[in-house]
């Protein structure tokens, strides 16, 4: 059979859009969920997310530093010394503003001073996924409010329905404000123009270890599944009076605050 | 048509080249913003919408307005406005592509825009708000261009542009309504948590546009030969008037359901707006001209005298647009992020490069303006005396 040149690519042509197609049919098929890939049975599990955090054993501005500065260098928080454009996932604030509208005149002057640690509440009725134009914030099975910092667009609604200030944006390059010696390859650095936020460390939850400011905390923050009434959480929280920022909005937020007594010795400086 | 806005007087031209330098300057200040990031902006993590946002709200009730021209011609056969509807369907034309400018300048990753519509997400009131001002922005373009073309050529427009404009007329009041719930449907922050969000809109918009319709209308009559009408001028100075009153009052409501409950979260962004708080005062003087000239535009247009007069009327209708800029161009969105979440205070106030890109969108936008408005002064010069149907 003689085939000329015409005919040839003809069937060339044919051919590999043919197998391109199958190709591209199969990979769809087959692909798999990220999570899939490296199976791990080691990971924690659990449908509802949550941290108590009690204040009476948080006894120092040490105690506090080590947990807020555990979080931003393993997820490469970029400090600007600045707050126009600061990038932060976990910090503190006085009692009246983190609980505004609890505080009052009189009550004792070390509980109003505290510096209670803030962070994403990830919520059970979270108003930022609701707002997001791109689903590039959402709610993942296990509670874990999640910024898909790819998808982002930038427009910041979900900074505006936040009523936690809990997301920053990126108004510069973040990896500017990096120590390039400090930074943690595990962990991708952002761009500018998207927002972020905690993540609840689901990367360390998927090698089944928990919260790096959990695990800094020296036992003032417990971690654990809300769903489950056998969990250690549970138990402190049915056995202990807690409060939540901001209940009234009916957003169900998911990190719980012990107060504690009259017990706060330090009195550290608030900025 | 489009070969009508090539030739113009030296008056336009020269016009034209202002409006091009503006929007040089602007494009050269976003690319610096593009390089850099939003950080080149005077917006913060606590104040996270400002200018840019603020100049969008503001836009879309321009838009939303030109429905004061179209409604009563098409739904009262009022025919003193017949020639002019066109004037406020370009007006809405050139009001959503601002809208859509200042959107895409206030985005984080501009290049990722048509995420938006990649993965739709019917939860977002702003993705909502991306179809029904894309769907106004067409209903206008078409409505505008068919109807002047049938008048051009002499003939009644064509029938299927009728249910078109029916639905336009629906459609204006839908983009404003959208636009207020991407406030009054966020938690937490007072200012904007409002059932009346969307009323007010409404009533600022059908104050503001028809006001600023009057502005360009009486440019119109002095820099062409098509006059817009006296009579249509008189209505829409009443139009003004009427709405203008409903929006200070609407406002009022605000005020007294903040004030007279005295429950603290609701009285802060007001506090902060009209007297300062906690020793940060920057936009008092700004929020004090807005309600002096509210109440003095008031105070001139409820006299059918001062109506009559064109340029008392002409500056009535200035300190409307100015009050309700100020109002809604900014007040509204910074009142909504201070004090805080956690109830303090992070001033805003724009940049010079965020005012240049601000000025370099506006200018954007009165180029369309202008060139449909040029293309559709030159119809109706050619058509003048000629009365059609519609």
């Amino acid at each position: 059979m003689s085939m000329n040149r015409r005919d040839f690519l003809k069937i060339a042509g044919i051919s590999t859009i043919a197998g391109g197609t199958a190709l591209a049919g199969g990979l769809r098929k087959g692909m798999l969920e990220a999570a899939q890939t490296a199976p791990n049975t080691d990971a924690l599990a659990g449908k509802r997310w949550g941290i108590v955090i009690d204040m009476s054993k948080l006894k120092s501005e040490e105690n506090i530093k080590r947990v807020t500065e555990a979080c931003h260098r393993i997820h490469n928080v970029p400090d600007f010394s600045n707050t126009k454009d600061e990038v932060k996932w976990i910090w503190t604030e006085t009692f009246e503003h983190s609980f505004p509208g609890q505080e009052h005149k009189f009550m004792a002057e070390d509980t109003k001073h505290k510096p209670f640690l803030l962070l994403c509440n990830h919520c059970a009725n979270p108003p930022c996924v609701r707002v997001c134009p791109t689903k590039a914030t959402f709610k993942r099975k296990d509670g874990i409010v999640m910024q898909d910092m790819h998808r982002c667009i930038g427009c910041r609604f979900c900074m505006a329905a936040c009523p936690f200030g809990a997301r920053s944006f990126n108004y510069r390059d973040p990896r500017t404000g990096l120590n390039q010696e400090k930074i943690n390859p595990e962990f991708p650095t952002r761009t500018k123009g998207v927002v972020e936020k905690c993540t609840f460390c689901y990367e360390r939850l998927a090698k089944g270890l928990k919260p790096a400011c959990v695990e800094e905390s020296n036992g003032a923050l417990v971690f654990g599944d809300l769903d489950d009434p056998a969990s250690e959480i549970r138990r402190i929280l049915a056995s202990k009076y807690t409060i939540r920022r901001k209940p009234e909005l009916g957003t169900e937020p998911n990190i719980y605050y012990i107060i504690g007594g009259n017990d706060y010795a330090v009195v550290p400086e608030i900025k | 048509m489009l070969e009508k806005a090539l030739s113009g007087s030296k008056k336009y031209w020269t016009w034209i080249f202002i409006l091009l330098v503006l929007i040089g300057v602007g494009t050269v200040n976003y690319l610096k913003q593009f390089q850099t990031g939003l950080t080149i902006t005077g917006l913060s993590r606590d104040v996270s919408w400002g200018l840019y946002i603020g100049q969008f709200t503001f836009l879309v009730g321009v838009a939303a307005s030109g429905v004061m021209l179209v409604l009563p011609y098409y739904l009262h056969n009022f025919k003193q406005f017949a020639k002019i509807t066109v004037l406020g369907e370009f007006l809405a034309v050139s009001a959503v592509t601002m809208c859509m400018l200042f959107i895409f300048v206030d985005m984080g990753q501009p290049m990722k825009i048509m995420n938006v519509l990649l993965y739709p997400t019917p939860s977002s009131i702003l993705f909502w708000d991306a179809m029904v001002l894309s769907g106004y922005l067409g209903l206008n373009v078409i409505i505008g261009w068919v109807v002047l073309g049938s008048d051009k050529k002499g003939i009644a427009p064509p029938k299927w542009v009728k249910p078109l404009i029916y639905l336009s007329i629906a459609w204006a009041p839908l983009i404003h309504t959208v636009t207020a719930f991407l406030y009054a449907g966020v938690p937490g922050r007072h200012y904007w948590l409002t059932a009346i969000m969307a009323a007010r809109f409404l009533a600022s918009a059908f104050s503001g546009g028809p006001a600023l319709l009057i502005i360009l209308a009486l440019i119109i009559r002095k820099t062409t030969k098509f006059d817009p009408g006296k009579e249509a001028i008189q209505t829409l100075g009443k139009i003004v008037t009427y709405f203008m009153i409903t929006n200070v009052f609407f406002f009022g409501l605000e005020f007294f359901t903040a004030f007279y409950s005295n429950i603290p979260g609701h009285m802060h962004p007001f506090a902060y707006l009209f007297a300062g708080l906690d020793g940060h005062a920057k936009l008092v003087p700004l929020m004090w001209t807005s309600v002096i000239f509210a109440i003095a535009s008031i105070a001139l247009l409820i006299f059918p005298a001062v109506r009559r007069n064109e340029s008392t009327l002409a500056i009535a209708c200035a300190m409307v647009f100015i009050s309700l800029w100020i109002d809604k161009g900014f007040g509204l969105i910074i009142g909504g992020f201070v004090p805080n979440m956690f109830e303090k205070v992070t001033e805003y106030w724009p940049t010079i490069p965020e005012t240049l890109i601000t000025i370099g969108v506006w200018a954007a936008g009165f180029l369309v303006l202008t060139i449909l408005y040029k293309i559709a002064i030159t119809v109706r010069e050619e058509t003048a005396g000629i009365e059609i149907e519609h």
